[in-house]
């Protein structure tokens, strides 16, 4: 089971981050990013399976693909600056994990854009 | 990727400049001290810098960047 495999990273990990963290805090965050990214890769063939099904989905409703692509970058997006504003966080430099956030919420906007067009266009169309 | 494995060696990393720091500071030789401290960090760098590259590109084909 995957899921005792990352339980026992991230506990072996928590536990050696405490022992560094009074001497070298530099190199204790760095392994925090070290076992966010090892559980990351455990998890990597199951996230792949759900974006097929995804796909699948999609495929069957005959949804256009620009818009699953759309949908899949903007939680790529997501989750990439969460990992960041939470390390930073993590180091305690809140203000550069809000500044973060801030730019990850606006490239997601801009990746929205195109959708929110069209839904717009549908309903001016809709209305009589 | 090698599970614990690299968990383990940024450790072993960490621990050893930890020592060799304190080793270092009991001789009263300070700027070796803080070389070692440097030269940990950047081992450590290089690894995590490995790593997070792997990581932006595994996330880079999958969600169709």
């Amino acid at each position: 089971m995957e899921i005792i495999q990352v339980v026992v990273i991230g506990l072996v990990s928590t536990i050696i981050i405490l022992l560094l963290k009074d001497e070298r805090p530099e190199i204790a965050i760095q392994l925090s990013i070290a076992c966010g990214i090892i559980i990351f890769f455990i998890m990597l063939s199951k996230i792949t399976a759900v974006i097929q099904a995804l796909e699948q989905i999609a495929n069957k409703v005959n949804i256009d693909t620009v818009y699953l692509n759309t949908v899949l970058k903007i939680i790529g997006i997501a989750y990439i600056s969460s990992f960041g504003v939470e390390i930073c966080k993590d180091a305690g430099q809140n203000s550069i994990g809000s500044k973060i956030e801030f730019a990850g919420k606006i490239l997601i906007i801009i990746m929205a854009m195109p959708i929110i067009m069209a839904i717009i266009d549908m309903i001016i169309k809709i209305m009589p | 990727m090698t599970d614990i494995g690299i968990i383990f060696k940024i450790a072993t990393v960490g621990i050893i400049v930890a020592i060799l720091d304190k080793i270092f500071e009991s001789m009263g030789r300070e700027e070796q001290a803080t070389l070692v401290t440097l030269a940990g960090l950047v081992v450590v760098l290089m690894m995590v810098i490995g790593m997070i590259s792997n990581l932006f590109d595994s996330i880079k084909t999958m969600f169709q960047f």
